[in-house]
């Protein structure tokens, strides 16, 4: 190419533009959820109270450390401080592969208590309770896709920032896997209270 | 094009720190929140808590109010969309 | 293709890589808009061809070409390849990808490998889409929409045509993303809004319904495919879902993406008609902002293809009233057309003869949008064949003709070779005459009474469904003989130059065919507006 085009703030935007449709693809199940609960208000509480509130906090927390991690890893880097870049982006990874881990126990535990999507237990506690699971289900699975997919983009980040790809000059990469893992944060700000602290 | 306009000055990373404590004591008032019967209203503190949490989050975390109109305009059409999807369902659901 | 390209120079020869890898791993612009009209011309082939067996088993009652089983597999697959395959990306993914750039006086779009990878998820789709009807328990027989419950206990192959949809509509939100980002960043100098040709104002109102109603059609689907795995129940009654929240979720997406079909259209319609009245287009503002509010108003509209699904009567009402809205910025645009056409020096060059058609169509198929727009004559009209014709009327009628226009206006820009005027004018006869038969007579019958998707009927519906029978077929002819034009014409047509048609919009400005990054070493920059046409000339071939 003999013209090198260079247009960071056209690359962020375009990385805004995908986050927004990234919120109309969770905005299809908190419709069905919203629908729901003003159809089942008294059995999703009920449901709300079986899962385990700690798991759901401690994650919470999880992911806002992994947020501030991946934040700093942009004012680090920004003031050409690579390795410090890595240490932050690693423990991104590092908080994000905790948050699995702990959805990883908590839903083993669920599904230890015969609570799964088709289960003979769950008909049993009719379809208001049903149709909580179902949804925690699959949008808990998504956003954990979510996860899985923004850590691997920020592990290959990381290797293009110790392989001197990413610079201080040009980090637009770095930013916009920052961005995309915020979205997965700003997911779970939702989930947590709208799924775990129904009352 | 636009050569002088590509970065930001970094965040400090004292507004990051607190920016993070400030949405850590969110999760803890949303939690408490929680636990006090309000009825319909629960619902609704809960999703204001999470609103003003995801403010913290775009505004600092993801530097939003350091980019221009352009980009504030799109999240606002975004956001319009989803509560014109969610809104207007409701207008079968609750008159079924 | 190789000895074709040998003699065009361009964009066609300047590669980094040459021969098929040149073309299956370019980022630029053109060569994906080319990979894409190859694509989705041969869709157009196959899904025509399904279309035209449709109405071939309706010549006559009873029993004749196929089985209902077929015949049920047969119209889902043909309205699958259409509406996912065809008509959503003809428009913007093949022409927005051609001349957007060009337009705009970019070097190509923000983000040319996102480009790259949008072609490969429509690829991909394709090809699933393709296997899930030979594979597994038998093509899918739901219909292009697969509602619940039906999609969730059918034992055909829907789980892999949502997969397909579901690539294809990555597809779609990718190609979005570019052209958002290209048309705000990527202007050149002086290409402020007010100089934007229309085709680029319609593409950036399409690019954002693409970016943000798809993705509901994206969980939907995702949805769908987690009943049939898991048996998630979130549309099943006895689980606590709800069946008609899975058709306004669909529709939430389905029914914008009607404007994503037929916006780039009225950009077409709109670069062509200027063009050949040699006048600026009527009424330059309330064209662009009409775009937009077609795309606004679209997105709130979506539940009028619901009104016998029994959700409430107060969501029927509002509807049905926020329907009729739609129609107010479709009729400026149509006046503005006309507006532009008044005493301006016609030319019935083939490109005006598609956009001047496309005219009357979508004003036919808009005229019967409001008929089933409103509740009480749309509870008769639901789910008869005249729901078909109409909707025909929009997307062949409409976008289907401004795709054939489109074809013909730029074609010669990209292969340096003009086709055959005389031919393709008769082809657009037989193609207009045979479509008005084919889809009046089946608006008609469906005001008798005649159900749609049905694949047999009662015998006081036969005439009319003989004639439409007759109607496609020369439909087809007339498309047969529009496609061997274009071709030969691009093979062996007489050279043209740089402009053709004397148009003023930057793509017109550059060598034909454009080379690789569409401007020299100088940046271009823009002095005067897209229908500006003062001093303008047609260069000689």
């Amino acid at each position: 190419m003999s013209h090198e085009h260079r247009d960071d703030t056209g690359a962020r935007f375009g990385m805004w533009v995908f986050l927004y449709t990234e919120i109309i693809l969770f905005s299809g199940l908190f419709l069905l959820y919203s629908v729901a609960l003003s159809k089942f208000p008294h059995e999703f509480g009920v449901a709300s109270h079986k899962l385990n509130i700690y798991f759901g906090a401690i994650n919470t927390l999880v992911l806002l450390a992994s947020s501030l991690t991946m934040a700093m890893a942009i004012t680090a880097i920004q003031r050409g401080k690579i390795k410090q870049t890595i240490v932050l982006t690693s423990s991104t990874i590092g908080l994000a592969i905790v948050f699995l881990i702990n959805k990883f126990f908590e839903w083993s535990a669920e599904i230890g208590h015969g609570i799964y999507p088709g289960s003979e237990h769950l008909a049993e506690l009719g379809p208001g309770v049903t149709q909580f699971f179902n949804l925690y289900y699959f949008t808990a699975g998504l956003h954990g896709f979510h996860v899985i997919i923004g850590a691997t983009l920020i592990g290959v980040v990381t290797v293009l920032v110790k392989k001197g790809k990413i610079t201080p000059e040009r980090y637009v990469l770095l930013e916009n896997s920052a961005l995309y893992w915020h979205l997965v944060d700003l997911v779970w700000i939702f989930v947590f209270p709208l799924y775990y602290l129904i009352l | 094009m636009h050569e002088t306009e590509h970065q930001h000055p970094p965040v400090r990373y004292r507004t990051l720190v607190f920016t993070w404590v400030a949405l850590g004591i969110l999760t803890g008032l949303t939690i408490a929140a929680s636990r006090i019967n309000m009825g319909a209203a629960n619902v609704w503190v809960a999703l204001g808590i999470a609103a003003t949490k995801s403010c913290l989050v775009i505004g600092i975390f993801m530097n939003l109010r350091r980019e221009s109109r352009l980009f504030k305009f799109g999240l606002m059409a975004a956001l319009v969309v989803l509560a014109i999807f969610i809104g207007m369902t409701f207008i079968d659901v609750l008159y079924r | 293709m190789s000895e074709s390209t040998s003699r065009l120079g361009g964009f066609f020869t300047e590669s980094p890589r040459s021969g098929i890898l040149g073309w299956v791993t370019s980022t630029d612009h053109k060569r994906i808009g080319l990979l894409y009209l190859g694509c989705i011309v041969t869709m157009f082939i196959v899904g025509a061809c399904l279309g035209l067996t449709l109405r071939l088993q309706l010549f006559q009652p009873g029993h004749s070409i196929m089985s209902a089983q077929t015949y049920n597999a047969t119209f889902t697959v043909h309205g699958v390849i259409m509406i996912f395959l065809f008509i959503i990306p003809s428009i913007p993914a093949a022409f927005g990808n051609l001349v957007l750039p060009i337009m705009l006086g970019a070097r190509d779009v923000s983000f040319p490998k996102v480009n790259l990878l949008s072609w490969y998820c429509y690829v991909f789709g394709a090809i699933l889409a393709v296997i899930a009807i030979f594979s597994g328990g038998g093509p899918p027989d739901t219909g292009w929409t697969f509602y619940v419950p039906f999609s969730t206990q059918t034992t055909t192959n829907v789980n892999l045509a949502v997969t397909a949809a579901f690539f294809l509509g990555f597809s779609s939100i990718l190609t979005g993303i570019n052209f958002v980002t290209t048309i705000h960043r990527l202007r050149c100098k002086g290409m402020g809004w007010g100089k934007l040709p229309m085709f680029a104002w319609t593409l950036y109102a399409t690019a954002w319904v693409q970016v943000l109603a798809t993705p509901m059609l994206g969980i939907t689907l995702v949805l769908i495919f987690m009943e049939r795995t898991f048996g998630a129940g979130l549309f099943d009654v006895a689980k606590g879902g709800d069946p008609i929240l899975y058709q306004h979720m669909f529709w939430i997406y389905s029914h914008p993406a009607v404007y994503i079909m037929i916006l780039p259209a009225m950009g077409v319609v709109s670069e062509i008609i200027p063009v050949f009245s040699r006048k600026p287009l009527f009424g330059y503002w309330a064209m662009a902002f009409s775009s937009l509010a077609i795309a606004f108003a679209g997105s709130l509209v979506w539940a009028h293809h619901m009104y016998t699904s029994g959700m409430s009567d107060m969501a029927i009402m509002i509807f049905s009233f926020l329907t009729f809205i739609v129609a107010i910025p479709s009729a400026i645009k149509i006046f503005n057309w006309v507006s532009t056409l008044h005493k301006g020096s016609i030319q019935l060059a083939p490109p005006m003869l598609y956009a001047l058609s496309f005219i009357f169509l979508f004003a036919i198929g808009g005229l019967g949008g409001l008929a089933l727009g409103a509740a009480a004559a749309d509870i008769h009209l639901h789910d008869t064949a005249f729901v078909v014709g109409h909707f025909h009327y929009v997307m062949f009628g409409g976008t289907g003709f401004a795709f054939f226009g489109a074809l013909h206006y730029w074609l010669p820009k990209f292969f340096a070779r003009m086709y055959n005027h005389k031919i393709a004018t008769i082809a657009w006869a037989l193609i207009f005459v045979g479509f008005n038969i084919t889809y009046m007579a089946m608006q008609a019958v469906g005001i008798q009474g005649m159900p749609r998707r049905y694949y047999d009927y009662l015998p006081e519906f036969g005439p009319l469904n003989m004639v439409s029978t007759i109607g496609s077929w020369i439909l087809a002819l007339g498309l047969i003989i529009m496609f061997v034009n274009l071709w030969r014409g691009i093979r062996n047509g007489t050279p043209v130059g740089k402009n053709p048609w004397a148009a003023a919009t930057l793509e017109w400005t550059v060598d034909t065919p454009p080379p690789m990054e569409n401007f020299g070493e100088e940046d271009p920059v823009v002095t005067r507006g897209p229908y500006d046409f003062k001093g303008v000339v047609a260069d000689e071939p």
